[in-house]
């Protein structure tokens, strides 16, 4: 992969008025990326409770694609009051909910809509904290100060709360992108201050140094020398917020404020579920469980991506 | 270290003034007129409607609306309710729930979540210490939402040995909610102490100290120990700020009337001046916890200096 960065590079440089010397620094450079990528791999592969997680997590993702096979061929809609809240079966392994409706296609139908809250929700938050974080480090002074205030701002409200009133206020409606934004809105100042502080420290560094010295303008050493640096906490951060975000998007939903019937959630579920906890208790315990293995799919490959991503761990 | 402190009391104001006209402007644009939804199925009169918009200001802009609140704050006044009842009634009303149920959570993750990290971390990658890892990866995973109702159905209805709702049962009922509420903290705890008791075992004063011959008790209670709880008191320290905020999930599952409750409540009445009062006080508190944390890490540590 390195090459033909490597020639564009070379060539880029050479354009810009200078010799050998900066196609060597940039070859250093994708030479140490390259070994700290096939480390960490060589180190999750040996990781069991990577391997763990990705298998729950690769499970979710088929349900979400693909819910009409898990449901086993019935329809989260097709209900009849007659079977209310039976309880689970050789036929009907979730048994039936209050409705009388299959509620192992409801919990398998359920999955796409967290899936799709927690990957956009997470995207925002890449795109706001790789956003403000980079401006926020690079040009400090009277910018840094002004960011680092509205995040504290924001870090001071808990990530519920914040979510809660933005969605109860109804501006942004209370659909699946509503949702996946008010998570974002109050979750995105710990990517931030990740990318900033990754920021702050390369940019003194001498191969930056360097790159300035060559004329390289300040977009190109952000982008080109200082974000790549960023990339392995912020890959961390992201794979568990997946997981953090799921469980508030269900937290949300279960409160009142965040999906609405006849949307399927996990939320909604356990909520109607929990008033029937003493009677029928599979209504809780079926989609409570789906949605902790979701959210520990993430937080399990996350934790083994930071441990492969950390050097000082390896021995 | 004056001057130090000084300087970050000046950073908390933009954030406590921020955060509160945020969740001002937030509930401003709520919705719905509550002063229409007072009145039920019989609607008020034209005349009474204006004179409560008059009282309540909400014929203002948002930016004076919030600048005569920030006027009244500033006088000690937290305002009223749609009801009249004056915000500041409601808060020590349900102020003391949450604080109990901060002590209980707070009581539960320093000290299991200490001792399991100490006993994790001097013996790293034994028995002990997988077992610690594994279940703090379990308990990270699992939402508060879930973890709720799975504490209510196996201690409350199926064993029996808890109160699963209200507050009737004094420090009892409190046990319940402050385990499921700490639990995420807990698992933190320990894992934080556990690195930084594994970290410290390896030290140069620690081997010093096995060198004169100290028995292993003392080298693991005086040297050991003593330097590795820095962070997690600092830790510890810092959730406090947060759990007085109230917890929102765990007080409407155990039907707790703290806070939490309170501000959810509110939020759905939509009663601005009760959220953004307790938000205030919430924002309040945990600056100040964070505040004292890092003040307290000098004193903890003689290494850091503030200037």
């Amino acid at each position: 992969m390195s090459d033909p960065k490597l020639t564009t590079l070379g060539h880029d440089e050479t354009g810009a008025g200078t010799v050998t010397p900066p196609a060597e620094e940039s070859a250093d450079v994708a030479g140490t990326q390259n070994s700290l990528w096939s480390d960490a791999w060589r180190q999750l592969r040996r990781n069991v409770l990577f391997w763990i997680g990705a298998t729950l997590g690769l499970l979710f993702v088929l349900i979400a694609l693909f819910p009409k096979v898990f449901a086993r061929g019935a329809d989260p809609r097709d209900c009849s009051l007659s079977l209310s809240g039976q309880a689970p079966s050789a036929e009907h392994w979730f048994g039936f909910d209050q409705q009388g409706c299959d509620y192992m296609a409801n919990v398998a139908f359920g999955a796409r809509n967290s899936l799709i809250i927690g990957l956009l929700a997470v995207a925002v938050i890449l795109v706001l904290g790789v956003l403000v974080g980079a401006l926020s480090g690079f040009f400090g002074g009277l910018v840094d100060s002004l960011l680092s205030r509205v995040a504290d701002i924001f870090y001071a409200l808990p990530l519920i709360l914040g979510a809660l009133v933005v969605l109860r206020s109804g501006f942004l409606g209370r659909g699946v992108v509503a949702v996946a934004i008010a998570l974002a809105a109050f979750g995105w100042m710990t990517a931030m201050r990740l990318v900033r502080s990754q920021v702050i420290a390369v940019k003194s560094s001498d191969y930056v140094a360097a790159a300035r010295a060559m004329g390289a303008s300040n977009s190109r050493i952000l982008v080109r020398h200082i974000l790549p640096n960023a990339v392995a906490p912020v890959l961390v951060y992201a794979t568990i917020t997946v997981g953090v975000l799921i469980a508030a998007e269900a937290t949300l939903t279960f409160l009142g404020v965040g999906l609405q019937r006849p949307a399927i959630s996990w939320g909604l579920q356990i909520d109607a579920g929990q008033r029937l906890l003493r009677t029928a208790p599979h209504l809780v315990l079926f989609p409570s469980l789906i949605l902790t293995m979701t959210v520990m799919a993430f937080v399990m490959m996350g934790d083994a991506l930071r441990d492969a991503l950390d050097p000082r761990q390896r021995s | 270290m004056g001057r130090y402190v000084a300087r970050r009391l000046l950073l908390t104001i933009p954030v406590l003034f921020g955060a509160s006209f945020l969740i001002f402007a937030m509930v401003y644009a709520l919705p719905g007129d509550p002063i229409r939804a007072l009145g039920g199925d019989r609607p008020l009169a034209p005349a009474v409607v204006a004179q409560l918009k008059e009282q309540y200001n909400l014929n203002d802009p948002l930016g004076v609306q919030y600048l005569k609140y920030l006027g009244n704050l500033a006088q000690g006044d937290f305002g009223t309710d749609f009801r009249g009842r004056p915000v500041l009634e409601t808060i020590s009303q349900r102020l003391p729930i949450t604080i109990k149920l901060t002590v209980v959570a707070i009581a539960i993750e320093a000290v299991i979540g200490i001792i399991a990290g100490v006993l994790a971390g001097i013996r790293r990658n034994s028995f002990f210490d997988n077992v610690v890892l594994v279940s703090t990866t379990l308990v990270v995973s699992i939402p508060i939402l879930v973890l709720a109702f799975v504490a209510q159905f196996v201690f409350g209805l199926k064993l029996g040995l808890f109160p699963i709702s209200g507050a009737q049962e004094g420090w009892y009922s409190f046990i319940l909610p402050g385990l499921v509420l700490a639990s995420g903290s807990l698992a933190y705890v320990a894992r934080l102490t556990r690195t930084s008791v594994a970290e410290n075992m390896r030290a140069d004063y620690v081997r010093t100290a096995r060198a004169k011959g100290l028995p292993n008790r003392t080298v693991v209670v005086r040297h050991t120990l003593r330097n590795s709880l820095i962070p997690v008191i600092t830790f510890v320290g810092a959730d406090i700020g947060t759990l007085l905020g109230g917890a929102i999930v765990t007080e409407s599952v155990f039907n707790l009337p703290g806070i939490g409750r309170a501000i959810f409540d509110a939020v759905r009445a939509q009663e601005g001046a009760v959220v953004v009062g307790i938000v205030t006080l919430m924002v309040f508190f945990f600056i100040f916890f964070n505040l004292v944390v890092d003040v307290l890490y000098a004193v903890l540590d003689p290494r850091i200096r503030y200037e």
